[in-house]
């Protein structure tokens, strides 16, 4: 187990410290420094990437947070078809690739321009297969007599959902919710195929920025990011907990 | 027993899921104030009959009226019709107080009288500490009070309850089955409850529909069901019985290995092939030359307030149980002449059940 763990963590590790070398060169070590991460926030490509990613990530998953829901609703309620919901699922298990070029292709077929909109769209595509996936297995283990005894206590269908399902969801429709986040905020290459040319979004700028070698501020960068996607799943766990215990 | 007025009428419904019918014309009548239990084997049809009853299922045929409504027009939420489920249901992310103000707050009732009315049942089921607790912090006893209190505070004109004590150890049940009682008679609403239990039945219920594959075979009290029962198969569900097939005669029946065997027709001149149910305390061991039947001892059990003795009869397919009320002298493979009283064995006609549906 312990080599597993050093396996997994050294690679972050590593990435993290690196972060903080005062040398500009990735072999050497001259000595502990922040200043790379002032130059990434003087950087105004970075920044823009980040904004860029920030709207893509905060937009999809507020789409795919409402529609995963429905759809997993949806599916629960009114059909028994293995066949369509093993469709709903299809987005998330599918290649990233062969998503990326279907929208593509679609986008380009109804000859619409890209940009952040266009992202946004695919990122929703997929964040709302997983979406709905963790929504509908928290479905599948709740007691089909809660809508049932709401009903028969003199509510009506639009009351049982948001008094009764909606609020027996909430865990899993936040912890949906935080795994379509950080899964848009590093998305690499749906984002490079629906992307326009002047909104690049951060993991694309990262890839731009890698081709000319690994600079500490690179590494300045993805530390951030983790720190973010961490924040984001600590916040989800803190969520689902306070949520249960309530 | 003074003639009662009905609650519930219902008249030839049946309900098919598929292929299979799960309740197969079925008419009943239900009384206003009385504990109602619907009995039968799991897959009888009870179930189905209760979710018809709360509007969860729509049957395929048949009429169930509640005065001078048409039930089954009416969606779920608008029945005056309470239903306590099995699994009680409770909402998880309620608590006590939460939970049974909901059906209140359904009805647009001012803050201050739900107040009250929640305050009030809580104190009838005993759980007036509880308010703020969450369901998942209660016992499965406390958790079914909850339930009960929440279905019991729209005061419907009916409610129902689905197995209400499977979920229970055998103590609380125990207990339950008198506080349900009790509650009935308290707050004054008709309870129909669905169960397998037959002693849960027998000891809760006013009448007892004894249900077996989506039919109703007999609806009676609980003594008259043991007592008279209609067919075989009520003898046999309510009860220990032992039973001996024969043809009919005006005094009993003529068994082929045992001879004439005497028992009561009840005024009904059974005819043909024909069954004797004889319950194990209208047993005794015969005294001079009376009519009885030689069996052989083959166990003792001793319960405490009464024995069972289990016998052997040459070419008889069966066991038969011998109750004496204490402890018993007779010793385990001996041979006994056993005897009945006559008035009280049973002459049952040999039909299959669902063909004997009245």
């Amino acid at each position: 187990m312990g080599v597993t763990y050093f396996f997994l963590y050294v690679p972050i590790i590593a990435l993290v410290g690196m972060s903080f070398n005062a040398s500009e060169s990735p072999f050497t070590w001259n000595g502990f420094s922040t200043k790379w991460y002032g130059v990434l926030a003087n950087d105004s490509t970075v920044m823009k990437g980040l904004t860029n990613t920030l709207i893509v990530a905060f937009t999809s998953t507020f789409l795919a947070t409402i529609l995963g829901t429905a759809l997993a609703v949806g599916l629960h309620q009114y059909t028994k078809s293995a066949f369509l919901n093993a469709f709903a699922l299809a987005p998330a298990i599918m290649p990233d690739i062969v998503l990326g070029i279907g929208l593509l292709a679609l986008f380009a077929l109804l000859s619409m321009t890209l940009g952040l909109y266009s992202v946004v769209i695919a990122h929703v595509v997929f964040s709302m297969a997983f979406v709905s996936a963790v929504v509908k297995a928290r479905l599948s283990n709740s007691d089909p007599a809660l809508r049932e005894a709401s009903m028969d206590l003199g509510a009506t269908r639009s009351t049982t959902f948001f008094k009764i399902t909606l609020p027996s969801l909430t865990p899993a429709i936040v912890a949906g919710a935080l795994l379509a986040f950080t899964l848009s905020l590093d998305e690499f290459v749906i984002a490079f195929f629906t992307n326009g040319p002047a909104t690049p979004t951060l993991p694309i700028i990262i890839y731009s920025m890698v081709r000319f070698g690994v600079t500490p501020e690179i590494n300045a960068l993805a530390s951030l990011l983790m720190l973010v996607s961490f924040t984001a799943v600590i916040g989800a766990q803190r969520m689902t907990k306070l949520a249960e215990a309530r | 027993m003074t003639e009662k007025k009905n609650l519930i009428e219902i008249r030839n419904l049946t309900h098919r899921y598929g292929d299979v019918t799960a309740i197969d014309d079925i008419n009943l009548d239900i009384h206003e104030n009385e504990f109602f239990a619907l009995l039968g084997p799991s897959g009888c049809g009870k179930t189905t009959l209760l979710r018809v009853l709360a509007g969860f299922e729509t049957p395929d045929a048949g009429t169930v009226m509640l005065g001078n409504t048409d039930l089954i027009s009416i969606p779920p939420n608008k029945r005056p019709i309470n239903l306590m489920f099995q699994s009680y249901a409770l909402f998880p992310h309620m608590n006590v107080g939460q939970n049974i103000a909901y059906g209140l707050e359904r009805e647009k009732l001012g803050k201050n009288e739900i107040k009250t009315r929640v305050a009030e049942v809580l104190e009838t089921v005993g759980l007036s500490d509880k308010s703020k607790s969450r369901p998942l912090q209660l016992s499965g006893g406390q958790r079914q009070r909850v339930a009960l209190a929440r279905a019991i505070i729209k005061r419907p004109k009916l409610l129902l309850l689905d197995e209400p004590l499977s979920a229970l150890d055998r103590k609380v049940r125990a207990e339950m089955q008198i506080e349900l009682k009790r509650l009935q008679h308290e707050v004054g609403i008709t309870f129909v409850v669905v169960t397998h239990d037959q002693e849960e039945a027998m000891s809760m219920a006013d009448r007892i529909a004894v249900i077996a594959k989506g039919k109703v075979e007999q609806v009676d009290f609980p003594v008259d069901l043991y007592e008279r029962p209609k067919n075989r198969y009520v003898g046999g569900f309510i009860g220990d019985s032992n039973f001996f097939d024969g043809i009919a005669t005006s005094t009993g029946i003529i068994n082929e290995k045992l001879g004439p065997m005497p028992g009561n027709h009840y005024g009904r001149n059974i005819t043909g092939p024909a069954h004797l149910l004889i319950r194990p305390e209208d047993l005794r061991v015969a005294q001079g030359d009376e009519h009885s039947i030689s069996a052989k001892v083959q166990d003792v059990a001793f319960f405490g307030g009464a024995s069972t003795i289990i016998l052997t009869i040459d070419n008889h397919p069966t066991t038969i149980l011998f109750s004496q009320p204490g402890s018993t002298s007779i010793q385990r493979g001996s041979q006994l002449q056993l005897t009945w009283d006559e008035q009280k064995a049973i002459v049952l006609p040999s039909d299959s059940p669902s063909e004997s549906n009245n």
